[in-house]
């Protein structure tokens, strides 16, 4: 689309595929990168996990939950993970053996046991805690839970309120999942404003632009992050500290993405389509808008990707040091400062659970960005 | 080669400005100053501070001075070594942040050195092995090592540690060794826990080298003067090392600039979760505790320390690549 003819170096990277070359000169730039990100295998598993958590997960986490997270239960502190039986005398039943806690005459530790006689059966689409389904329906149905409403079960474990960690989970994932992708939202809306002025213009503005990025990605960031983040007041609401945190966290996130789009915009500043445009008279915003912007989206989406695993780490170790996200707000940073001392973690390894929602998240959002970066050009 | 390193020099001039602004700007930013948190814990210590005394405090800190004068002042303080007092513990900031910047340092060089003196082979091997099942398992770990943040690393191996051979993990001194003066015995002492928090720092940007030794290598190799040499007859190790090695080696060196920084957070963050007595752990207690000179001190040094370490990478990569020193 950029330069020269597109039909002609296009043909090559699909020879072979199922397309025959009368297809690929007709595709659109779409279906190209379809048709090259489809061939990524990791990252098409990615983009399907991805979307899963986002779409399904994030928005529903009261329906997935089975119960509340901030609820304490005095009787299973540090409860280990019960073990799922899928069924009973040869049909499917899935249920759970109710815990009795004793406390241990030798070591005062409190040792929790399976009773097999006594079965915490589950259910799909039970009745219980009511919330508002996307802040708007009042409802009570949660995805699963125990028949009877009293019982507890704690496929995860409990921490040590006796809190499910299962649920906590659940809404931890919302928070951590949604920070980085307003993070990058924020960094973006910076990034482009201030890298497409960057390459746009050039000379001062550009050098000064230049030296902010280079002096800002020269800087340790955790230290900054920390600072800046310890000057949030204590009195502050969550929901503040939130916003708050996700600016910080942008704060120093964009120059990867101005950088980037710099880039583009040097590179195609010159190309024949907008040299055609300025030529016909069109404006500066018109030139930048609806010439240049289109043909680097698919470059930013895939920078915009692989830019937020770093926002959820950064969250996810800001919360986890204390200065971060403050309970009662749920992240995976805030669950794993629980896990912060080893003799808790070696207590109870479960709270440790977080940490891998972190890893499979992170992994998963680099792969995807890793494919859309090698399907954004088609025509290479 | 002189002239460029002068210019360097220089240039790093309004860069260390600019941190110091920095962090002045976040010893200035939490509510209230360093005097009224100095009053009230000397008050939760019963001691009384009449008026007169807390006016001569605030003078002598020109706290209602305007935000560029006190700019001023603390700069010429800090460029005298004076980086102003630290009021929870009592003590002029500059007794309390030597030895940990000193350690913070020993721990991130250890970390660079042991970073590429495992990434360079292994790199080396994927690229000219690619697609062997080596290659696919460096990849692998690679990809792993990137997304693993450390510190939760280092949680899991101390969970493993403990769990499995009973040991408590952290710090980088034994007991009987912690505040005893500098002694050979001590030295040792610390290289035998250094191993620890530098695997735990280094997995990343190691990974991240190896990708980076990969794909050089690779694309030097497919040049022509690499067969140029293979046809007149050039041993296939020698070649390699002789030629493609050294040109991909460029790009190697600087990434010490990117990786530094990405170490030095790290290390802020691994060191409070293995208890290191480097600058994180106080770093994070300062904040906590709004003592925000100390906070400060560190800030300021961490991001200088950065700086003159990019500044090191940029003259050995000049060392190394004449077509720098004379653009």
């Amino acid at each position: 689309m950029a330069t020269g003819n597109p039909v002609t170096s296009a043909i090559s990277p699909y020879a072979g595929d199922m397309h025959d070359d009368a297809q690929v000169e007709v595709a659109g730039q779409l279906k190209l990168i379809w048709w090259r990100f489809r061939r990524h295998r990791l990252a098409i598993v990615s983009l399907a996990l991805v979307l899963a958590i986002y779409l399904l997960i994030v928005p529903f986490v009261e329906f997935w939950a089975p119960f509340d997270p901030e609820e304490p239960n005095s009787v299973f502190p540090f409860a280990p993970p019960q073990t799922l039986y899928l069924f009973d005398g040869g049909r499917f039943a899935p249920h759970v053996h109710s815990y009795t806690s004793r406390v241990d005459p030798a070591t005062y530790k409190r040792v929790f046991e399976g009773d097999p006689e006594r079965k915490v059966f589950l259910n799909f689409f039970v009745h219980a805690e009511p919330y508002k389904l996307l802040g708007l329906i009042d409802t009570n149905i949660h995805f699963f839970g125990p028949d009877d409403p009293e019982q507890r079960i704690f496929f995860l474990g409990a921490d040590r309120l006796g809190r499910d960690m299962f649920s906590r989970l659940i809404y931890g994932t919302r928070i951590s999942m949604s920070i980085g992708l307003v993070g990058v939202a924020l960094s973006l809306v910076f990034g482009i404003i201030l890298g497409g002025l960057s390459g746009y213009y050039g000379g001062v503005v550009d050098n000064v632009i230049q030296r902010a990025i280079e002096f800002l990605s020269s800087m340790p960031r955790v230290p900054l992050w920390l600072g800046l983040s310890a000057a949030i007041p204590l009195t502050w609401d969550p929901l503040h500290v939130y916003f708050m945190i996700t600016i910080i966290l942008s704060l120093l996130g964009w120059p990867q993405l101005a950088r980037v789009v710099r880039g583009r915009f040097l590179s195609i500043k010159s190309d024949d389509y907008v040299i055609s445009a300025w030529l016909d008279g069109a404006d500066r915003w018109r030139i930048i808008l609806r010439h240049m912007l289109p043909s680097m989206y698919s470059h930013i989406i895939a920078s915009v990707t692989l830019a937020i695993p770093g926002m959820i780490l950064a969250e996810t170790a800001l919360s986890f040091l204390g200065l971060g996200l403050r309970p009662p707000i749920i992240s995976w940073g805030v669950l794993l400062k629980e896990a912060q001392n080893v003799r808790t973690v070696a207590q109870a390894p479960w709270l440790l659970i977080p940490a891998l929602a972190v890893i499979v998240s992170v992994l998963a959002l680099n792969f995807l960005g890793d494919g859309l970066r090698d399907a954004a050009d088609p025509y290479k | 080669m002189v002239g460029y390193i002068i210019r360097r020099l220089l240039y790093v001039i309004p860069t260390l400005l600019v941190v110091s602004m920095v962090a002045f700007f976040i010893i200035d930013l939490p509510e209230g100053d360093y005097i009224d948190s100095y009053i009230s814990q000397l008050r939760a210590d019963d001691i009384e501070v009449n008026a007169q005394q807390i006016a001569s405090l605030r003078d002598r800190y020109g706290l209602d001075d305007p935000l560029p004068i006190r700019y001023v002042k603390w700069m010429s303080g800090v460029v005298q070594g004076d980086f102003g007092q630290s009021f929870q513990h009592r003590q002029p900031v500059d007794q309390l942040i030597w030895e940990r910047l000193g350690l913070t340092l020993v721990v991130a060089t250890s970390t660079i050195l042991f970073t590429w003196i495992v990434a360079l082979p292994i790199g080396i091997y994927s690229a000219v092995k690619q697609y062997s099942i080596g290659d696919y398992v460096a990849t692998f770990f690679g990809f792993v090592g990137l997304a693993i943040p450390n510190f939760l690393l280092a949680l899991i191996l101390m969970y493993i540690a403990f769990k499995e051979y009973g040991m408590v993990v952290g710090g980088l001194f034994s007991p009987e060794f912690e505040g005893a003066p500098w002694t050979w015995a001590r030295v040792i002492d610390m290289l035998e826990h250094m191993w620890i928090p530098i695997i735990v720092l280094g997995t990343g940007g190691m990974a991240g080298l190896i990708r980076i030794m990969r794909a050089n290598l690779l694309d030097e190799l497919s040049k022509p003067y690499v067969d140029t040499a293979r046809a007149k007859g050039m041993p296939e190790w020698r070649l390699i090392l002789k030629y493609p090695v050294r040109v991909a080696l460029n790009p190697f060196i600087s990434t010490i600039g990117f990786i530094l920084p990405t170490l030095i957070s790290g290390a802020v963050i691994v060191s409070v979760v293995l208890s290191l007595p480097t600058t994180g752990p106080l770093l994070l207690q300062a904040l906590q505790s709004q003592d925000m000179y100390l906070a400060g001190a560190f800030i300021l040094l961490l991001g200088m320390l950065t700086i003159i370490g990019m500044l090191i990478s940029d003259i050995l990569l000049a060392l190394l690549d004449p077509r720098i020193r004379f653009q």
